[in-house]
């Protein structure tokens, strides 16, 4: 009964989870003084910012309280494709150590950077993450987010390790090897997207695995939005807790914010990530418990600051400290956005990408619908054109061409696999004269 | 020599080529050769009608997408050898079959062989240079 009992407030201790009590008076002087550094870096080494703050007359110095945060400028995502790929880089490349990309609004992807500091703070608020899951030294952490380009991946896996945790890198993919090693090496945690861990759930049941019968107890879901009902059903199958955990590559990647084990709501790790949350119409701060954009400002990232990023993702701070002692605000889980940005298997899919490939291929714009739906726990992405006069030849072999190059181009542009179908003209339904976009068949 | 074949583009789902059918039907559009081409996920209906511009025109005005393209049609004696004939008078000429579809009438002994060709005129050339029987499209739509 003891080691119960301890086993839970070990891992709530962690060390690098001090910051997470931090008095309220001082967390906000240690933001105040972080955000005066901040947007003075960001105004002597970065161009496009300089220039945004002197449209408005406004100088670094005149940010004397948190209040004036709302005097700052914004950060949009179209500014860091405009600025592709390196403009709005605060350190010469020289003290960069990691470059990632995540994908843009058109074809041009966004690329991030980290300084060996900012690769530290991403580390310690993962490791922040971890431990409020319940995680320590000692657990078996399976990481089945990409490695590679994508920050979830090397996110978790440094944090993962950090802790002490012993890490396997089975990256996505694969599902029946993921269970193997799941299985046989005592996997106790694993990080992925929600809707890659119920195809597991699937896939262990055809193949007779019962999760309920491993060692496996926690789940740490991200990079797209889920709910409780969702949470419900995936506990129900597998005996795990699972928590909801919250990033973006332009701030830092996973790890700005997280769900303690009281489930409610997603603490932000404030002494790094400043939230406000304002009215996506008109750019006004909202107050706590008001629901609108979350905006977020690091507060100590070198290589790339982010002032007032409009995140896009629509949820509220809640208001009142959490039953779990941590003085950090909490945003609500993030259920939509506010722009038409489709979350894919974990991966960032605009429809404006999808038309920037189709332009680039055909010249002119098709019809074309995009349908989601979800197979077996895998979100599939179908896109349908309608196949117009210009494109139409009485060769099959020609078509097929034609099928490929657009299937090529938009797997390039999307970094993601989508079915292409062709159809017959004027069959895409159009209200007003306008198609319908996007057709999401996906519950969750 | 030519002859205008009209092709459409058609899902490869149940009922989809009744409704290009119905339409010609109504119109009285006769079929007279018809050939599909198809994938999983759809296909090419190429057919030689009647009356090629009325039907054109009908199916464009439906919403289909048409595509009148020229090919040849030849006549052969429906026996073993008929269509290797015609084959080996273009061999090593370099004229290149894009696809080729047949049908016989079973009333006789006659055999139409329908043939597109990257340049149709070359075609022509050696076709008849080789003694081989072009039908006009008067007598092949000739009841």
């Amino acid at each position: 009964m003891m080691s119960s009992v301890l086993e839970s407030s070990v891992a709530d201790c962690h060390p690098a989870n001090a910051p997470d009590y931090m008095p309220v008076a001082q967390l906000r002087e240690l933001q105040l003084q972080r955000l005066q550094t901040v947007v003075a870096r960001a105004w002597h080494q970065v161009e496009l910012f300089r220039s945004r703050m002197d449209e408005r007359g406004l100088a670094p110095q005149e940010i004397r309280s948190l209040e004036d945060i709302g005097k700052l400028p914004f950060t949009v995502k179209s500014d860091l494709r405009d600025t592709y790929p390196f403009g709005l880089f605060a350190s010469p490349m020289k003290d960069v150590v990691r470059l990632h990309v995540s994908s843009g609004t058109t074809g041009k992807p966004i690329v991030v950077a980290y300084t060996k500091e900012d690769v530290d703070v991403w580390t310690s608020v993962m490791v922040r993450c971890l431990a409020g899951c319940g995680l320590h030294h000692g657990d078996i952490v399976q990481i089945a987010y990409g490695y590679g380009l994508f920050t979830g991946g090397l996110g978790a896996h440094y944090g993962a390790e950090a802790l002490g945790a012993t890490v396997v890198p089975t990256s996505g993919g694969n599902a029946d090897r993921q269970i193997m090693l799941m299985k046989d090496f005592g996997v106790t945690a694993i990080c992925c997207t929600p809707t890659y861990f119920l195809h597991l759930i699937d896939r262990a049941a055809e193949l007779g695995v019962e999760l309920k019968e491993l060692p496996l107890r926690v789940g740490v879901f991200g990079a797209e939005p889920w709910t409780d009902s969702m949470r419900r059903h995936i506990e129900g199958l597998s005996s795990i807790e699972a928590f909801d955990i919250y990033g973006l590559s332009e701030i830092i990647g996973p790890g700005v914010g997280c769900e303690c084990r009281r489930h409610q709501g997603l603490h932000i790790f404030e002494d790094h990530f400043y939230p406000e949350i304002v009215d996506p119409a008109t750019g006004e701060p909202l107050a706590d418990g008001n629901e609108g954009e979350l905006v977020l400002t690091t507060l100590s990232k070198q290589a790339m600051p982010m002032v007032r990023y409009r995140t896009r993702d629509i949820t509220m701070i809640l208001p009142g400290q959490c039953e779990c002692g941590r003085t950090l605000r909490r945003i609500g889980r993030i259920g939509r956005r506010s722009d038409d940005m489709l979350i894919i298997r974990g991966v960032n899919v605009f429809p404006s990408q999808v038309e920037a490939a189709l332009l680039e291929i055909e010249g002119t714009l098709p019809h074309y619908q995009i349908v989601l739906t979800r197979e077996q726990g895998l979100d599939e992405m179908e896109v349908q054109v309608e196949v117009t006069p210009r494109m139409f030849t009485d060769k099959i072999g020609a078509l097929q061409g034609l099928h490929d190059r657009l299937q090529g181009a938009l797997d390039h542009v999307l970094g993601i696999r989508v079915r292409v179908a062709l159809v017959e003209a004027n069959t895409i339904e159009r209200s007003q004269g306008k198609a319908r976009r996007v057709i999401d068949r996906r519950t969750s | 020599m030519k002859i205008h074949q009209i092709s459409l583009f058609v899902e490869n789902k149940p009922g989809h080529i009744a409704a290009p059918a119905r339409l010609l039907a109504k119109e009285g559009v006769d079929i007279r050769a018809l050939y599909l081409a198809d994938t999983q996920q759809y296909g090419i209906l190429r057919m030689i009608v009647s009356d090629w511009e009325k039907a054109a025109q009908t199916l464009e005005a439906h919403g289909f997408v048409v595509k009148v393209t020229d090919v040849l049609a030849i006549f052969v004696t429906d026996r073993p050898g008929g269509l290797a004939d015609v084959l080996e008078a273009l061999d090593g000429t370099g004229i290149n079959i894009e696809y080729m579809y047949a049908f016989s009438d079973v009333r006789g002994d006659e055999a139409i062989l329908i043939f597109r060709f990257a340049d149709p005129d070359a075609a022509i050339a050696r076709l008849q240079a080789a003694g081989i029987n072009l039908l006009p499209s008067e007598e092949l739509l000739k009841k």
